[in-house]
């Protein structure tokens, strides 16, 4: 593949605007304010075309030049390039003319979107020379991590709360990273980890890699783009945790305009979250640029992080595009999660349940009117976190092995339909 | 002697204390503000610290008592 040469002008302070060149680092050491990826944009215009990019591979490397790595990928290959559906059924439910689903919840390798960061921070880290990875989580990212430290051969501490789902340790621990399982909060386990990565070289993906990191999430709005034939879709409703996915989409619209791909970023970000934990939206609904972190309590536990490192950007991103936000609460999220299974065959984690709930709110309130297109992020898959659904669903009968038997049954089935 | 990278937001009613003199002059800690933006109805200072562990344990412990939140500079805290 077509390197473009010194593409990577190094990191910058989005605060003080600050240079520093590429290395480890996540805070301006003047104001510390959060470093982000700077490219040399002058030197990208002729490079990357519509053309460039299709002739990639069907991953997120075909963004290559966009990313901020400078040798050979070493690891994810086959990460992301996931399906962009032109909704029917939903699109009928919801009452709206034009409606899109992203659907990360078939990303390789691990069934979520933060494959996409994952494998750049791994192949960062690996080219800053690291051998160890490591991050705090209770869930998507300590999978991912686990997956692709495995590939590079790296090693890896994965931090999580003791008291973690079973489930979801299973699917970190089969990849054979060391596990630390903290006695505390995930609060407790994320202060401990930003004191560890100060004391061991270690990559930690969400810290000292983060700059990096987040470039990876730019790739879910690429994708969209380029499915939709190069056109910027009207709105885009985005699950928010950390605000990085949010903000990084609006990102990748906004270079695309200033690379040519696409006419105008005329893309309105709206954000979603759980009642339980929505200090994102709560921002944008109040008009105010200042966050309140709070103590979550939703079952959307992917989202679920009270103070998000970027939630000013994320609300800088709903607010710059002209868009909004909702809050969904449990019981709309397993209806959100059930409608999009009963109306598209797509089963997403609560994530999803959350974006489903809040376009429907959306639609609902005038907020994005009906003839526009929308396009919905389904971040990730509902096999891993079935518990929610445990007490929402059962099996309709139970019967013997003979033909009376269902014949009965089904008679049975269908009274109780008409009744 | 230890250093710490925080941000304090404070409570409305506490904006007009000289809150940071305080820790200044009483806990004998040592603050270097890089950010801050405070209003009538709202702030938050980022700044360093740096004194003893256990001064800087004991400032912090007081801060919290005045309803200050204190946060380290790395977010993505999920809040217990
Ligand atoms: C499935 C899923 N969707 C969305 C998000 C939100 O991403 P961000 O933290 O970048 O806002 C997360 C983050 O943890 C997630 O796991
Ligand atoms: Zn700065």
């Amino acid at each position: 593949m077509k390197i473009v040469m010194g593409k990577l002008k190094g990191l910058k302070c989005r605060e003080c605007g600050r240079r520093y060149p590429s290395s480890p680092v996540h805070i301006c050491e003047f104001c510390f304010g959060p470093l982000e990826v700077d490219y040399d944009y002058d030197a990208l215009k002729g490079t990357i075309t519509r053309q460039s990019i299709a002739a990639g591979p069907p991953s997120i490397w075909r963004y290559k030049e966009l990313l901020p790595i400078e040798g050979d990928v070493a690891v994810g290959h086959h990460v992301g390039f996931t399906p962009l559906i032109r909704s029917q059924n939903l699109a009928e439910e919801l009452g709206v003319r034009e409606l899109w689903i992203k659907n990360d919840s078939v990303c390789h390798p691990t069934w979520s979107f933060k494959d996409r960061v994952v494998s750049v921070a791994v192949t960062k880290a690996k080219e800053f020379g690291f051998d160890t990875v490591a991050c705090a989580s209770t869930g998507n990212l300590a999978n991912s991590v686990a997956a692709h430290a495995a590939e590079a051969r790296m090693k890896s501490y994965i931090f999580i709360p003791a008291d973690l789902e079973q489930g979801k340790i299973v699917a970190t621990l089969v990849y054979q990273p060391t596990l630390v399982a903290v006695e505390g909060t995930y609060d407790e386990v994320n202060r401990l980890c930003s004191e560890v990565s100060d004391k061991y070289r270690w990559a930690f993906v969400n810290i000292n890699i983060r700059p990096y990191y987040s470039e990876g999430s730019k790739t879910y709005g690429y994708e969209i783009l380029e499915q939709l034939g190069w056109r910027a879709p009207g709105h885009i409703v985005v699950p928010c945790a950390g605000g990085s996915l949010i903000t990084k989409i609006w990102k990748a619209i906004r270079e695309c305009a200033t690379l040519g791909l696409i006419d105008r970023p005329a893309t309105k970000m709206h954000a979603a979250q759980a009642v339980g934990c929505g200090p994102i939206v709560t921002m944008v609904k109040n008009d105010t640029d200042i966050l309140t972190p709070v103590r979550p309590n939703t079952i959307a536990k992917s989202l679920a992080i009270g103070n998000p490192a970027d939630g000013y950007y994320a609300y800088r991103s709903v607010k710059d595009s002209g868009g909004y936000g909702e809050h969904a609460t449990d019981e709309e999220i397993v209806e959100g999660m059930l409608l999009l299974a009963r109306t598209e065959g797509i089963f997403t984690e609560t994530a999803g349940g959350v974006t489903v709930a809040v376009t429907k709110k959306l639609l609902e309130r005038g907020v994005i009117p009906r003839d526009e297109s929308v396009v919905i992020c389904i971040t990730g898959n509902g096999l891993k976190t079935p518990d929610v659904l445990y007490e929402r669903l059962e099996t309709h009968v139970t019967i013997r092995p003979s033909l009376s038997a269902f014949d009965r049954a089904l008679a049975d089935l269908k009274s109780q339909a008409r009744s | 002697m230890a250093r710490m990278r925080v941000r304090l937001t404070f409570p409305p009613e506490r904006i007009q204390e000289p809150v940071i003199y305080h820790l200044v002059k009483d806990f004998d800690i040592v603050t270097n503000i890089r950010r801050a933006d405070v209003t009538a109805d709202h702030g938050w200072v980022i700044l360093e610290l740096e004194a003893k562990e256990e001064t800087l344990e004991r400032g912090i412990a007081w801060l919290k008592g005045k309803g200050v939140k204190v946060d380290p500079i790395e977010r993505d805290v999920i809040v217990p």
